[in-house]
Order: structure tokens, then sequence, then C-alpha cells
């Protein structure tokens, strides 16, 4: 607890989540596929403070298995959220100057309405009940929370990876209320590889027969197949050279006494995360939010660049990671390139990393750096 | 685009830089190929108030661009031209880094669709100092604008000003002005032979 209470003086101390309910019937949250949802509620953080014309607002987005609690602390935890080193006095997204939202999505199992929450129809959870669900029906919501704090313009909203689809189609849906945007290691719409990986792990927890159907709340939930789909995605976040240096070809000290028991550091290594994974992660809301990142596509089969013509006074910084080849350079230079053609003003910048996808939460000083500048260039703008 | 750091002293400011000052309008929206660390760029945002971005590879430069407030794509110049739409700019401004680029003919065309106009400043290989430590010293030259030792040098094209004049020609570009720099000095005869720059403003012809 001691330690808990160091680390804390430095940075935001302790922090909650809040909860924002909106879409009490008659006014259901529309969604994409044309079907409603209500109530709806979103799980959220804040930090510093909103200004009196409330237009000092930067918005958060979090990645596939994320969640709203992007810095400080939560009591008896050990670890800060997930971008503490970014969020804070002076850092990249200055909570002296700004006040930071980190909004989660709908579809989650973090605090906001997803499949594991109670249907108020049958008063079970909803399961496989619940409606597929999108990046924008994500952003819709998060726009019913923007608006609720009575912020008309966002500074900023930012991401990585399934953040920075969010963060795109912030600036698609809502052009009139985003000045900036930072989408970091994301892509305008998903390859065939990122989806082929994300369908492996679909398939893992289908094939656990816990899962039955997504019908396992009470139950023994698909804890081996949500582990496997983690184990998937932890390697495609890493890269060659970071499993190199992290792992080499250790052996683990511990040996289990069955024939094929992990050798490797790096198998107990994808063991262990798989296995703390499950500990927080409803594997359905992990099928439905792997969906909802399939199917995105910015350009809904038109061009990219005629999207972006919408958002023309939107400023970019878009970042990329070369190690990265979850979601490759070639994916943000694809971005870079159609905001020029609709003559965005668009920086990018590829930074050296070895860390592959995950640099986006591992790399700060160089991030810190050129969001910091680019924040400042923009307000003085 | 500006920035909060102190506005320059035009008189501290090379020749080079000035002689491209004077070239572009108050105003105007400049896309530099190889910008580097973007202080031209920041010359011309401070004095002449343009919309600018950059290009630049080099990733240490990219880092000193976005200090600086500057709008810069981290790219190569061949592929990243091809970006933009036509008409993208009243200037593209490729200084010092065509003698570097590749595929030097198809850049500059591109340069020309993307840009009204287009500034061209490089050093000119056949600068007397440079006749004489070939004729006399049997070496390839080496100076204050061409200061690579040929083992290590990132030129690619070695070209003279007249070099330049006559692909004009044939190119059918105009050269709308052009200014011919001696280390701090304008050179006004004999440009071939007493320039270590030239930097030319030239278009379509019409």
């Amino acid at each position: 607890m001691t330690k808990i209470i160091e680390n804390t003086d430095k940075g935001l101390g302790f922090v909650e989540t809040k909860y924002f309910t909106f879409g009490n019937p008659p006014d259901e949250l529309k969604l994409e596929s044309g079907e409603k949802l209500s109530p709806v509620t979103l799980a959220y953080e804040t930090y510093g403070t909103l200004n009196e014309d409330k237009s000092n607002a930067i918005l958060i987005l979090h990645a596939l298995t994320g969640n709203a609690h992007v810095a400080g602390y939560h009591p008896g935890e050990k670890d800060p959220g997930w971008w503490d080193n970014m969020i804070g006095h002076g850092k990249a997204f200055d909570i002296d100057k700004y006040f930071v939202i980190c909004s989660n999505v709908i579809g989650g199992c973090h605090g906001s309405t997803g499949p594991s929450t109670i249907n108020p129809k049958t008063n079970r959870p909803y399961g496989l009940d619940f409606p597929l669900i999108t990046v924008k029906d994500m952003v819709t919501a998060q726009s019913y929370l923007v608006k609720s704090l009575g912020i008309k313009k966002l500074v900023c909203v930012a991401g990585g990876s399934m953040g920075g689809m969010q963060v795109l189609q912030w600036t698609v849906s809502f052009p009139e209320m985003v000045a900036t945007a930072i989408p970091i290691a994301t892509s305008a719409r998903h390859s065939p590889q990122q989806i082929a990986f994300n369908e492996v792990g679909r398939q893992a927890i289908m094939a656990d027969s816990n899962w039955n159907d997504g019908n396992y709340y009470g139950k023994s939930a698909p804890r081996s197949g949500l582990s496997v789909a983690r184990m998937i995605g932890h390697i495609t976040y890493m890269s060659d050279v970071s499993m190199g240096e992290k792992f080499g070809r250790r052996v683990k000290e511990e040996h289990g006494d069955k024939k094929f028991s992990p050798d490797f550091e790096v198998e107990g290594y994808l063991q262990y995360r798989g296995d703390n994974f499950v500990k927080r992660f409803d594997a359905n809301s992990y099928l439905y939010i792997t969906k909802a990142i399939d199917r995105f596509d910015l350009t809904n089969g038109g061009s990219l660049e005629k999207v972006f013509k919408a958002a023309s006074a939107v400023k970019f910084l878009v970042i990329a990671f070369k190690s990265d080849w979850l979601y490759p350079a070639y994916q943000s230079k694809e971005i870079v390139r159609a905001c020029k053609q609709a003559q965005v003003d668009v920086s990018y910048c590829e930074l050296n990393s070895t860390y592959g996808h995950d640099a986006f939460l591992l790399e700060v000083e160089e991030q810190e750096h050129f969001i910091k500048n680019f924040l400042r260039r923009v307000s003085d703008e | 685009m500006s920035n909060n750091l102190p506005i320059p002293d035009i008189k501290k400011v090379k020749l080079e830089y000035r002689a491209i000052l004077d070239l572009i309008p108050t105003g105007s929206s400049v896309l530099d190929l190889g910008c580097g660390d973007g202080e031209l760029l920041n010359l011309l945002v401070k004095i002449k108030n343009i919309r600018g971005s950059g290009i630049e590879i080099d990733p240490e430069a990219v880092r000193k661009c976005a200090s600086l407030g500057i709008s810069v794509s981290q790219q190569d110049i061949e592929s990243g031209l091809s970006d933009y739409g036509d008409r993208s700019f009243d200037f593209v401004i490729l200084n010092q880094s065509l003698q570097q680029v590749v595929k030097l003919e198809a850049v500059l065309k591109e340069t020309l669709r993307v840009g009204n106009k287009v500034i061209i400043g490089f050093p000119n290989f056949v600068y007397y100092k440079s006749r004489l430590q070939m004729v006399f010293g049997g070496r390839t030259p080496v100076t204050p604008s061409l200061p690579n030792m040929w083992y290590d040098t990132p030129n690619l094209h070695f070209l003279s000003i007249t070099d330049f004049q006559a692909y004009c020609r044939d190119r059918h570009l105009e050269i709308e002005k052009v200014i011919y720099i001696d280390g701090n000095r304008r050179i006004k005869f004999f440009p071939n032979v007493f320039a270590q720059t030239g930097i030319f403003l030239i278009k379509n012809q019409k």
C-alpha cells in the first residue's frame, strides 16, 4: 500500500470511474444496424479542470481491451491507468491546461452497456441478444457523453489502435465538434490480415464448450477460448525484435511434468497474459468489439479523400511505428495521403521503435514531443 | 501557422534563404521538399505569413520541425509528392535536394504538377574553384556548397547552371527569375563560373 501512495504523489493520485446513462425511451440510441439500445451507460473518467467556456477538453479513446481508466490510480490497485505516462501534469496531454476525458465503448465490459449487461426486457444478461455494434455506434454514444458535459467542441480527440479508429470516426461523424485529431497506430479499415487474426480469436472463444452460444453468465466462462484469443492478440502486438529482446530462447525455471508443458519463457508469458485477461474481460465483448473493428471502413466503399473533405477544418497529427506489423505504417500513410488530397492540414511521423504495435503504449518520450508541439501549434493558431 | 518563438532577424538570415524569401509573396501556400529541420519554412511563416508544409525523411529533422511548429510529413520526396492533388500549392521548393533525388526528372514533373511555381536551388558543379581543383589538382572538387568527399557524398547528380538552363529550354520550362550566389554575394556576371549556387523560379510554359 505504501508503494501505491509513493507513486500517486508524482501523478494524479486516486481517480474514480464515473457513469453516464442516457437513451431511456423514447430517446433510445439508434444503432447503425437499425436496432435500438436502451438505456445506454458509458463509463468514463476525467482529469484536470474544465474551463469556464468549456473549451479545453480533450477526449482520449482506448484500444480493443482498454477501458475508461486511462490515468491515475484506483484505490487498492498497484498499476495506474493504461496511458498514465501520457496524461498528467506537464505530460503529453497536460492536465494543467486541458480537461481530459476518457470514455469506454458500448459493447465493452468495464462499466458500459454491453453483452454482459442486464437486458431490461428479460432481467438477464443480454448475451447474444445484444445487437451488433459498430465503431460509429461507439462514437455516437460518446457524443452524448461529451454534449452532456456541456462541451460543444473538443480541442482534440486522440487514441491508438481501435482508439485511433474512433478518432477517425469522430472527425467524420462530428467534424464540427473536433478541432484536432491524433490517430495513432491505426487504420481507416482493417486489412485481411487484421481480420484474419481477429477471426482466429473469435473461433477460439466459440470453440470453447463453455461458450454455449454466449449463454454462460452465472456459469463457467469460456476461459480457455478467451485466453487463447488473448495469446494470439499479444503475439500481434509485439515484434520479432521485441520478443527476441524480452525472451530470447530462455527456458522456464519451473517446467511442468507433462510432455507439452511450456518450455520457453515466451510460452509461459503468453499463458500468464491469457490467464490474467480472462479475469478482467468478457468473452462476448471480445466477439462484439473485434467484429466492430473488422467491419470498420471509414470509406464506406467510396474514397477516403471524399470522407476527409467533410472534415477539412480538422487538423491531424498521424503517428505510426516502424516495427508495427499489425497496423503497418502504410495504413497511416493512406490516411495522410487522403488528408493531403482533401487539403486537410496533416502532420505525419513514423517513429522508430522495436515494440511493434504495443509501441503506442510504450514510446512515451517521442509521442510526447510530437503531441505537445502539435497541440501548442494548433492552440497558437 | 505560427508559434511563440521570436521572429528571426532578417539580416542574420543567409543570403540563399533571403533570396527565396524574396521570391514568395506574403500569404502564399508553400510545400518545402526535403525541408530539413524546418528553418526555411519557419522563416517563411514568420516573415511571409505563408501556409506551409514540409516533407522530410530524416527522423531527427522531423523532430526539430515539430519543435518549430512546422506541419511536416515524414516521407521521402519521391513517394510523398504523389499524395498531393494538382496545383495544391502556390510554390513548391526543392532547395539543395534536387541533386540527391534518384528519379530526378519524375520528381521535377511532379513538383510542377503540385505547385503553380517551383523554386529550385542547387550547387553549381562547375564553380571556378571546382574547375581549378579538377584541372590543376586532378581531384574531384570539394567546395562549401559541395562539401563531401567522393566516397561519402549523398549527391547523385552533378550539374551546372548552364546545364539547368539548357534543361529548362529542352523541357519548355519558363525561368521566371534566377539568382546566383557565391557565399554571401550575389553574382551578376558569368554565373556558371562564379556562382556556387543557383536559385531558379520556374513554371510550365503556357
